[in-house]
């Protein structure tokens, strides 16, 4: 990153550095909600 | 390499966009929240020898339960010790020296495993891993606050949100190498570990070469700062104070007791989350376990809301709601159950987690508040041997009450009303003690060159 930078450069930068954070992110998050409802469809224990 | 890790070599140039320096945040944070999930190695790690099942000489679930609790302690250790380091040599280097001595951990914990040997577990993953817990924690901080001095809460609420979100991907990211790694004769921990450290350095360091200072008397365009008047209205400075300083006053002790009443009782939920909703309303141990992700998910997201929140509502505001709306929430819990409603114990525990979140979120910007912004790294490092005694307090009383009432003949489903009750006493003296945050006096500033030298 310096003075050269152009407008379309930096938020090409922004894209790439927010996929590259979120992706992992939005993965956790999927697996984890996909696992809590589990609570309220599962049956109580036996 | 020394002088590219130099933080003159950090600093940003023209054209740079300050939203770049969240994601870099999130790239240690992110990594560092695994810690959180930490728990997924527990039961594999119990069998080691057996496999399917433990066998004489497997390690017992308290004798791991120490890996987390020494990472804690290490954590708050590190940042209160390396908190001035990491203010000079800036965040590029600190980053850097996180990525190291974490993952540097995490393979020398999967050695330890791969040998079966604890004490080198303990090394790896609690005394090295819980220092680049400390380091990349707050190595951040300060750098956040200096780019966003018009939303400082969010701005370290975004990158506190990743210490939350670490676990949620940490966990599946566990479970999924060690199925992969896994074989009749191994359960696959140790190579997890390895290649879990592997993937983590890449990732950290690609924080590390993101991350930029702002230049000296850098401002966002078109933010005009407070006046004193309206800073004072809000108790935000325009000054400075030296860490050496601000241990000696008594706000910061006010805020270390803040930050360790609201981590002590949030532990009191989070600790006992799986037991707690299989013994008051029976649901199975799967369930039970989404039961936990979800609090984790509202852990997370109570980070990034309750700090933005905090720019709008003020910081001491916002910690008068999380105390005491929290000590409300907690006595309705025993309640929840009384009525037969999971739903309604689901929505009250899910709030409390988003406080308990929040109240780490928002604590950076409530120091450089209080103490400037030049040396609040350092500071909040300080601050964080809170978080280290609560690790260590919390899980021991809320253990300690509940086998005391179990071996007193109270049902299991009962057993639980007392510490949420405790709980709220708790977060009522935090009420208090946040009440009691006034005002620094005058002679603790000094000016910005002093601070900085």
């Amino acid at each position: 990153m310096n003075a050269t930078d152009t407008g379309s450069g930096t938020t090409v930068k922004l894209v790439l550095a927010w996929f590259w954070v979120g992706i992992p992110l939005a993965w956790g998050i999927w697996v984890t909600l996909n696992n809590a409802l589990q609570l309220f469809t599962a049956t109580k224990a036996t | 390499m020394a002088a590219f890790l130099d933080r003159s070599h950090s600093v940003a140039g023209p054209g740079f966009s300050r939203w770049l320096v969240p994601p870099a945040a999130l790239c240690i944070h992110l990594c560092i929240g695994q810690a959180y999930a930490f728990s997924v190695f527990n039961k594999p790690m119990s069998q080691a020898i057996g496999v399917t099942a433990p066998a004489p000489g497997d390690w017992s679930i308290p004798d791991l339960g120490w890996i987390f609790s020494l990472a804690i302690v290490f954590l708050g250790l590190s940042a209160a010790v390396f908190g001035r380091w990491v203010e000079s040599a800036g965040p590029r280097a600190a980053m850097f020296a996180a990525a190291c001595l974490f993952c540097g951990g995490l393979i020398v914990a999967g050695f330890g495993v791969s040998i079966h040997n604890l004490p080198i577990v303990y090394l790896g993953y609690g005394v090295i891993g819980g220092c680049g817990l400390g380091i990349g924690y707050i190595s951040p901080v300060s750098t956040l606050i200096k780019w966003f001095p018009d939303r400082p809460g969010l701005a370290t609420g975004t990158a506190i949100m990743g210490f939350g979100g670490g676990a949620l991907i940490g966990a599946p990211l566990a479970v999924t190498l060690m199925k992969h790694y896994a074989s009749p004769t191994s359960t696959g921990v140790a190579p997890t570990m390895i290649t879990m450290g592997i993937i983590y350095f890449i990732f950290m360091i690609s924080g590390s070469l993101m991350v930029r200072l702002p230049a000296p008397g850098w401002k966002p365009a078109g933010w005009v700062p407070p006046t004193p008047a309206e800073a004072a209205a809000r108790m935000i400075t325009t000054r400075n104070v030296v860490v050496g300083e601000a241990v000696k006053t008594p706000q910061f002790w006010l805020l270390w007791a803040v930050l360790f009443l609201n981590v002590t009782a949030g532990i009191g939920i989070l600790g006992q989350a799986s037991l707690m909703v299989q013994d008051m309303f029976g649901v199975a141990v799967a369930a039970a376990a989404g039961f936990v992700g979800l609090l984790s998910l509202f852990n997370m997201g109570g980070r990034i809301f309750w700090a933005s929140m905090s720019d709008f509502l003020g910081r001491k505001r916002t910690y008068m709601i999380f105390f005491g709306l929290g000590a409300v929430l907690y006595a309705l819990i025993p309640w929840t159950k009384n009525i037969g409603s999971l739903g309604l114990f689901v929505a009250v525990c899910c709030i409390i987690l988003t406080m308990y979140g929040g109240g780490f979120a928002t604590i950076p910007a409530y120091l450089r508040d209080m103490f400037g912004t030049v040396q609040v790294g350092a500071i909040h490092g300080v601050l964080l041997t809170a978080w280290s005694a609560a690790g260590v307090a919390g899980p021991v009383l809320v253990n300690y009450i509940r086998q005391y009432q179990l071996d007193h003949g109270v049902p299991k489903a009962e057993a639980y009303s007392v510490t949420m009750y405790i709980m709220a006493v708790l977060l009522i003296v935090g009420f208090i003690c946040n009440y009691l945050v006034k005002p620094l006096d005058e002679r603790h500033y000094v000016t910005t060159a002093e601070a900085a030298g």
